[in-house]
């Protein structure tokens, strides 16, 4: 999933300010998920909003909606019953779900109240890590299902560099060496000899060096 | 012979190759890259030059291999993967050539995050490996990477770095491998302090008659003070620096470890020498770049062979 979290409250505060009928927009998908900006986090941060303002002695009108997918127009038309009953929109949502809204309504301001991080998976409670970075030629059958380019901090295909030590990155204790984990695995698959096998250039072109890219299934397209 | 390389002039006549280390001063001054390098010349085959070591910005490795092959010393150029993406990759090492650069280190570099630039994006646009890989396609297919034809490809002596320190110590012959798969001709070491392990590495190399494909230099670095050895054993990863090295340079008064230091390399270098498979030296002399004649000298290494 698409992980986020929350801006720093000062910075939503400041961003707001300028307003005075604010819808504050989540999302039901990824960032619920995540805990960052679902029907909850919503509530939350309405309710801190208001109190500040409220502190202040310039309460604010906050309008409350967390939308099915806010990377879907479908479900961003669902906006159109508020939004011109406020003056600006507060989106919970990932990247893309601010810049759905932002597409869909376009003389409305629309501010990000997260900052979306990574595609990731959750480690444990309270902890995601990053796993994938799209890079559009997945390689994770070479590597043991283990990705060298999200999890390896130089994003080294043929690794490790010589600053792996005791499974841990040279850049962090923090963080798995993906050169190790690539490395153990290989070994529990039995397929050592796969190692020797240098992967050759990545031809970047299919992520982000190629430009902003776009799917098109002609068999779906309308 | 593939270059016009002293280096691997030398390595192929058998005799034991040695190589130095110069970084680049941090700002404009030519003079500082003159001085470290006149300490070397004519004690050492090569100088390599460093490429914004430990992620801190220098003179430009280029730029100072230029000033020292002005000098009349062999300078060999080192070039990361973090700084830049394979066109300026490419075009600097055309460049180097076209100043009479014949040898090269392919790296992979410190993470920004060691460096004064730790805000930095970083490249990594291809890795160590398959910088080795490119460099000797342009030298051997007169290719560049893309594939295109090169007028008038550099003739590269293609060095790349082994780290037989670093974890996982099992894979470590095999990344070698790799790294003489994608056609590396010499190998520089991470320093070696500890050579019971470096023996053990070495057993694997030559089990696998990988030490016939590819020279191996043994990295050495003098320690200055028992405070540089705990430094260097706690705070640069993938360095082995064992409790015996520390315990030495703490048994001699604080004045007198300099010296220990010094003799310690040496003996390292006649223990290295015994090793079958290495093909000579990698003498980095940390800011201490005096010593290294006296060292080389030490280690019965000089003169050095005229080509
Ligand atoms: S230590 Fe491992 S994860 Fe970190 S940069 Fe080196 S190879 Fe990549």
């Amino acid at each position: 999933m698409i992980t986020a979290e929350q801006k720093p409250m000062k910075e939503l505060v400041e961003c707001v300010r300028p307003f005075q009928r604010i819808l504050l927009a989540g999302c039901n998908e990824c960032v619920t998920v995540c805990a960052a900006g679902g029907r909850k986090e919503v509530g939350i941060l309405a309710s801190a909003l208001k109190l500040q303002f409220q502190a202040e002695g310039k309460p604010i009108e906050i309008t409350e909606i967390t939308l099915e997918r806010q990377c879907d127009p479908e479900y961003v038309e669902e906006l159109v019953a508020q939004i011109d009953k406020v003056d600006a929109v507060l989106s919970m949502a990932c990247g893309c779900g601010v810049q759905e809204v932002a597409r869909r309504y376009t003389d409305k301001p629309v501010f990000p109240a997260v900052n979306t991080k990574f595609m990731g998976a959750s480690e444990r409670q309270g902890v995601w890590a990053e796993r994938c970075q799209g890079c559009g030629d997945c390689v994770l059958g070479l590597t043991g299902g283990v990705c060298p380019v999200a999890r390896c901090s130089k994003q080294i295909l043929n690794g490790p560099c010589g600053g792996s030590t005791n499974g841990k990155c040279e850049v962090s204790s923090d963080t798995d060496c993906a050169w190790q984990l690539i490395w153990d695995r290989l070994k529990a698959l039995g397929k050592l000899d796969q190692y020797e096998e240098n992967i050759p250039a990545k031809d970047w072109r299919s992520g982000r060096g190629g430009g902003p890219r776009k799917i098109v299934r002609e068999d779906l397209a309308s | 012979m593939k270059t016009d390389s002293i280096l691997e002039k030398i390595l192929a006549s058998g005799q034991l190759a040695v190589t130095s280390e110069c970084g680049p001063p941090r700002g404009a001054l030519p003079d500082k890259v003159r001085e470290k390098a006149q300490l070397l010349k004519g004690y050492v085959d090569a100088v390599n030059v460093t490429d914004n070591q430990t992620a801190m910005v220098r003179m430009s490795s280029l730029a100072a291999c230029i000033l020292i092959k002005q000098m009349g010393i062999t300078p060999l150029l080192q070039m990361v993967t973090r700084d830049r993406n394979r066109l300026a990759m490419q075009s600097d090492i055309i460049g180097a050539y076209s100043h009479g650069i014949d040898t090269m280190l392919c790296l992979s570099g410190d993470h920004p995050s060691f460096g004064d630039h730790p805000m930095a994006a970083n490249v990594h646009d291809i890795d160590s490996v398959q910088f080795v890989e490119m460099v000797t396609t342009m030298r051997d297919q007169g290719k560049f990477q893309g594939g295109e034809k090169i007028d008038g490809p550099p003739k590269m002596f293609v060095g790349a770095a082994a780290n037989p320190f670093a974890d996982p110590f099992e894979l470590r012959v095999s990344r070698l491998a790799k790294k003489v798969k994608a056609g590396a001709d010499f190998i520089q070491t991470q320093c070696i302090y500890n050579i019971d392990k470096f023996e053990k590495w070495m057993e694997g190399v030559r089990e696998r008659g990988l030490h016939e494909k590819v020279y191996i230099m043994a990295g050495i670095t003098p320690m200055k003070s028992v405070g540089m050895a705990k430094y260097m054993k706690n705070k640069v990863p993938g360095m082995d620096v064992p409790d015996d090295v520390i315990k030495r340079l703490a048994g001699v008064p604080k004045e007198k470890q300099a010296e220990e230091g010094i003799k310690m390399c040496v003996e390292d270098i006649q223990r290295l020498k015994e090793v079958k498979g290495v093909s000579g030296f990698h003498i980095m002399a940390i800011e201490w770049e005096q010593k290294v004649p006296e060292i080389m000298e030490r280690a019965g290494l000089l003169p050095r062979p005229q080509f």
